[in-house]
């Protein structure tokens, strides 16, 4: 079975290219056509959301105090590109841009909308459409692996920081899997000891 | 104020002119001593008789136990030119340490390993590691017969292969503790078994008595490069070892006494490493122990270990 690929590295650059010569209004329309990002900035947050989301935030850290979450470098806030009147193919498609991606998880029921909300590309969503951050994706991973979830609520899978008496950190999933191909990858191992007839 | 058990040892002659009988008798020898060499006694000599009149650990009083913890930092301090701290923190009450270990995840990558030697300051050359990583076949399960700790492959984990790190188990009936013949290492009220470097005759009793082959013996003088020397030590944990004593791990007892996690925890990548306190019903330990198969090593030796080995998958 072939991995869904999320190509979009070279429409980054046609990005650039049209994003100057497009009037700014289009944006929207012709990039989703285009299945790329849109090159022009999201409108500020109102006070009201930014309240809100710190509000949010705040509940969650309360709950498990988590690592941050393993963006790779630069694409977050999502909406820096993907903008909220873009047009949404919502049937499952190879993707521009995001081609470092290689989706293994599932990936023959289930695509990039099943989990990243197409309407506030900087949240997720649950099944029944209740938005999240990205510092509570733990929920969303919950939805399939009730079991793990529970285990790591208690500290038993995955791993926690800081003090066994007090104050402690979660590493999220998605800090040890990566959720677009969640196998934990083999790593080098420190050098073998060194027998004891070797130690003078 | 130490809550420590007393020991067992005979009950000690009343002192004689303020010195015990032991004191006087030592005392005596030097002075004997000093006298055939007919050098006098000089600083040194007393640092010297100091040493070989201290009192077993449990013993010291609060004063004496803090001049001892005085001259040690000083002499720590000087042989590694920055400055080194040594505690000794009491065990917390109502604290039972327990540790599990989860073998459907470990790597055996061996971060646990060097991150331990780093923190503990064990000897880098001559090579001493506290946590032995044993790799066996899936297949087989757990056979120590054929378990390898020398595997070098190029990325772990290898196919067919699972991991068991072994270090000290922290037994709740040690016989470690049962065979030294003078005291040196005995099981705190927390649970953690200690060793006190300094009363240790070096005689390898323990290291014959242990079933996990988890004590270490400094055949040669320890070397720690002075920039890596952790500085923040413990009496009976992680302060520089001289050459001829025993040790082990220690459940990082400089970090866990303080409510840290022990340092394996806080490497290993993969999250296979779990540790609380067995009384607290909330904890992670009891929660594991509740909830999944536990293995114990050599369950069948009734040294009750408080490490668990457990399988989370
Ligand atoms: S594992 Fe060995 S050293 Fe540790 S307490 Fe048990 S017998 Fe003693
Ligand atoms: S660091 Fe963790 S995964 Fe690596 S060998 Fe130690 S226990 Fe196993």
């Amino acid at each position: 079975m072939r991995p869904v690929r999320l190509t979009m590295a070279g429409a980054a650059v046609a990005l650039m290219l049209a994003a100057a010569c497009r009037p700014v209004e289009d944006h929207g329309a012709r990039w989703s056509k285009a299945r790329g990002p849109a090159a022009v900035k999201p409108a500020e947050p109102s006070p009201a959301t930014k309240g809100a989301k710190a509000t949010e935030v705040a509940r969650t850290a309360a709950l498990y105090p988590v690592a941050p979450p393993p963006f790779s470098d630069g694409v977050f806030p999502c909406s820096e590109c993907h903008g909220k009147t873009d047009v949404v193919n919502r049937t499952p498609h190879p993707v521009e841009f995001h081609e470092d991606i290689v989706l293994h998880h599932d990936e023959k029921n289930r695509w990039c909308l099943d989990c990243h909300d197409a309407q506030n590309r900087d949240k997720l969503h649950l099944a029944d459409g209740r938005l999240i951050d990205f510092t509570e994706s733990y929920r969303l991973c919950g939805q399939c692996h009730g079991p793990t979830l529970r285990n790591w609520k208690a500290g038993e899978h995955g791993k926690r920081t800081g003090s066994w008496n007090g104050a402690k950190q979660y590493l999220l999933c998605a800090n040890c899997h990566s959720p677009h191909s969640p196998h934990f990858k083999p790593i080098k191992p420190k050098p073998a000891p060194m027998r004891q007839e070797a130690i003078k | 104020m130490r809550e420590l058990p007393t020991l067992p040892l005979p009950a000690p002659a009343p002192p004689a002119e303020g010195y015990s009988r032991r004191e006087a008798l030592v005392m005596g020898l030097f002075a004997l001593a000093a006298a055939a060499t007919a050098t006098g006694c000089s600083a040194a000599d007393k640092l010297a008789y100091e040493e070989f009149v201290q009192k077993h650990f449990k013993d010291l009083s609060p004063e004496e136990l803090k001049d001892r913890l005085a001259s040690m930092e000083k002499r720590y301090t000087e042989q590694f030119g920055k400055e080194v701290k040594v505690s000794a923190t009491p065990p917390m009450p109502g604290v039972l340490f327990g540790y599990a270990l989860d073998l459907s995840r470990c790597i055996g990558c061996r971060r646990c390993v060097y991150g331990c030697v780093e923190e503990n300051n064990q000897s880098r050359d001559p090579q001493t590691h506290w946590i032995t990583v044993l790799e066996m076949d899936k297949e087989e399960g757990v056979n120590l017969q054929n378990a390898n700790a020398f595997y070098d492959h190029e990325t772990v984990p290898a196919p067919g292969k699972f991991y068991m790190p072994v270090a000290c188990q922290h037994c709740e009936n040690p016989p470690c503790v049962k065979v030294c013949p003078v005291q040196a290492t005995w099981k705190e009220p927390d649970g953690i078994v200690v060793i006190d470097y300094d009363w240790c005759i070096g005689c390898r009793n323990c290291i014959a008595a242990c079933p996990y082959g988890a004590r270490r013996f400094n055949w040669g003088k320890p070397s720690i490069p002075k920039d890596e020397l952790n500085p923040n030590t413990e009496y009976l944990g992680n302060r520089p070892r001289q050459r001829g004593v025993v040790e082990k791990c220690s459940f990082c007892l400089q970090r866990v006494r303080k409510g840290l996690y022990p340092k394996c925890v806080e490497v290993c990548p993969v999250g296979a490493r779990k540790f609380g306190n067995l009384l607290d019903p909330e904890s992670e330990i009891r929660y594991i122990i509740e909830n999944k198969r536990v293995y114990i090593l050599k369950e069948e030796l009734n040294t009750q270990p408080k490490f668990f080995y457990y399988y989370g998958l």
